[in-house]
């Protein structure tokens, strides 16, 4: 089983690209050692700036930077990144087309038993709400490498969210084409389809594995990014299985399920099942305990695709 | 009337409490909640006008800890006091527990669900308005940290509390000069930060954090001039009690290894904590 969390893959990937362009800058807010920035801190000191327990100040010190020519990656726990600094990132990020990256760290459920100020389960649906701004959550830590490659070559604005322990592997290795708003098929298969996004890619792979040896054939879709959305695939998915079941580590309301079912009702409906997170505070717990609990698991997402076969 | 003998013992008791949930729950602010553990043990011990059989008098005075984190020193004082069963405590993080990493109002004796820091302060300008505007007598007492402070929206409460004159209020920094990266001055430096409270239009007072009979006259005292809100500095120290954990960044929420538990327990019982 993989050890290396995906935040590390990141800061390894900022400090391999850093040394060689100094205008990628790092933004911590007291947040280096949740998001293993540590070592870029340690190499490349000149390029991180530090601003202390202050999410708006960090999103608005970030677009002044990229405003100035500076690539910036912001890393901050996705539940303050994506909340405290609203209207930062509305105004200062995506109205204002600044070359800032947001990584929100911790996303989720990796605080479970913190409570609802430290889930981020709306950082989504928010975002997706604001024009000019791209949402990616890499399955893996292969995957998390590439993402924060593409962001490197492209001077938008976007939103990386990512879990805080290490993942399972989907990919065996970094190099499978990937492209921002371009979906992988990772099963194939015409009986129903299973899209997920970010670490829930996991649970959908398993779940079409478990349905294979009883002879039903899941379409898996890993959705990496959530905006710009890859609408062909879904459509297509709709067309060529006709049931879709979607499952994210968010709100049911806003999220992947939000954004698939409103390209499947427009062009080509068929039933849709939201699996998320429903609209109460979530549960306390560890993130396994409470994705359990919800029914973001293997078994759950069997069960219901085989009532969706039915 | 309790003494500051007793309120050293229980501020002991507490911490040892502290160091059994982290170590129980293997997660918590332990390093934070030793900081505040002598502020707290002052504040609901002998000032605070709270009643655990109705925690929710029309007039009780208000408290909000505002640097959420520190929990566990909170409910440990909560539990003690009897606003929910002691034995409870035990469940401190577990799954479905309602004592979780963070202040909870569904928590008996807490009013605001708390966390993400930079909120308190104006939660409590909010409920000292609102005793003013009542003609309530009750005081609202919060207590922040100092990596806190560089939350914006603090100042935005402080210059409210002034233009309000809302000489009801006592706001508490617990100036451990530690945050989760280091010393505050690494990470982002406050000095003056007095002069800054004072410039806001504050009334404000330095306290050792730790000093029991000192915080409580300073507490009983408030408000110390009529029309001014009161800032309560309280230089602390980071840790405070278990040798090992003391000024060290680490244990901001470190959880103690078996050995280290055993050793922390040992200390806090010389210090006249009872049997382990
Ligand atoms: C808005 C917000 N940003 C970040 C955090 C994460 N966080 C929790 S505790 C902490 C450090 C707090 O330091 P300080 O205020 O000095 O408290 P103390 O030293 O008393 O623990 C941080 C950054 C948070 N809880 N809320
Ligand atoms: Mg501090």
């Amino acid at each position: 089983m993989n050890k290396i969390p995906n935040r590390q893959i990141i800061c390894d990937t900022l400090v391999e690209f850093g040394k060689d362009d100094q205008d990628i800058m790092v933004l911590t807010s007291d947040s280096r050692g949740s998001a293993s920035m540590g070592n870029f801190a340690k190499e490349l000191p000149e390029q991180l700036i530090e601003v202390g327990i202050a999410e708006q100040n960090l999103v608005g010190i970030a677009a002044g930077l990229a405003a100035s020519g500076k690539k910036t990656f912001v890393a901050s726990p996705a539940c303050f990144l994506s909340m405290r600094s609203i209207e930062q990132i509305k105004v200062d990020v995506a109205y204002s087309q600044t070359n800032v990256k947001l990584i929100g760290i911790s996303g989720g459920l990796s605080y479970g038993a913190l409570g609802m100020s430290h889930h981020s389960l709306q950082d989504i649906a928010v975002m997706r709400a604001i024009p000019g701004i791209d949402i990616i959550l890499p399955a893996d830590r292969f995957e998390t490498k590439l993402v924060i490659k593409a962001l490197l070559t492209n001077k938008g604005a976007a939103y990386v969210r990512i879990g805080r322990n290490a993942v399972a592997d989907i990919y065996e290795s970094d190099s499978y084409d990937f492209q921002i708003g371009k979906a992988i098929t990772l099963s194939e298969g015409n009986d129903l389809t299973i899209i997920a996004t970010g670490e829930m890619v996991k649970v959908a792979v398993d779940t079409a594995a478990e349905l294979k040896t009883i002879g039903i054939a899941c379409r898996v879709l890993n959705m990496h990014t959530i905006k710009p959305l890859d609408e062909g695939a879904i459509i297509k998915a709709a067309k060529e299985t006709g049931k879709i079941i979607t499952i994210e580590e968010h709100s049911i309301f806003g999220g992947l399920g939000s954004a698939v079912a409103e390209v499947v009702v427009q062009n080509h409906p068929v039933p849709v099942r939201i699996l998320g997170i429903p609209d109460e505070p979530a549960i306390p717990g560890k993130s396994q305990e409470v994705l359990a609990y919800y029914g973001l698991c293997t078994d759950n997402v069997k069960k219901i695709a085989l009532q969706l076969l039915k | 009337m309790v003494t500051i003998e007793d309120l050293k013992a229980k501020a002991t008791q507490i911490r040892k409490d502290v160091i059994e949930m982290v170590y129980r729950a293997k997660t918590g602010h332990t390093g934070s909640s030793l900081s505040n553990t002598d502020i707290l043990t002052t504040l609901y011990y002998s000032i605070l006008n709270v009643d655990p059989e109705n925690p929710d008098l029309e007039n009780r005075d208000r408290f909000i800890l505002s640097k959420g984190h520190a929990v566990e020193s909170y409910y440990a004082i909560l539990g003690d006091k009897g606003f929910f069963p002691k034995e409870e405590l035990k469940t401190f993080s577990e799954f479905g527990s309602r004592l979780i990493g963070h202040p909870n109002n569904k928590v008996p004796g807490v009013e605001m669900n708390t966390g993400a820091l930079g909120h308190g302060l104006s939660i409590s300008v909010g409920m000292a308005l609102a005793a003013k505007k009542n003609q309530g007598s009750y005081r609202v007492f919060t207590l922040m940290g100092d990596g806190e402070q560089a939350e914006g929206s603090i100042w935005e409460a402080a210059m409210s509390a002034a233009h309000y004159k809302l000489d009801n209020l006592v706001a508490i920094i617990d100036r451990n000069k530690l945050q989760i990266s280091g010393t505050t001055d690494f990470v982002m430096e406050l000095e003056p930060l007095e002069d800054k409270w004072k410039a806001f239009g504050w009334e404000v007072i330095a306290v050792d954090g730790h000093d029991i009979e000192k915080m409580q006259q300073i507490f009983a005292a408030a408000p110390i001039t009529k029309g001014k809100p009161t800032l309560v500095m309280a230089y602390t120290t980071k840790g405070k009690g278990v040798c090992y954990m003391e000024n060290v960044p680490h244990w901001h929420h470190g959880v103690p290894t078996v050995e280290e538990y055993e050793q922390a327990l040992e200390e806090l019982c010389d210090k006249g904590g009872g049997q382990p």
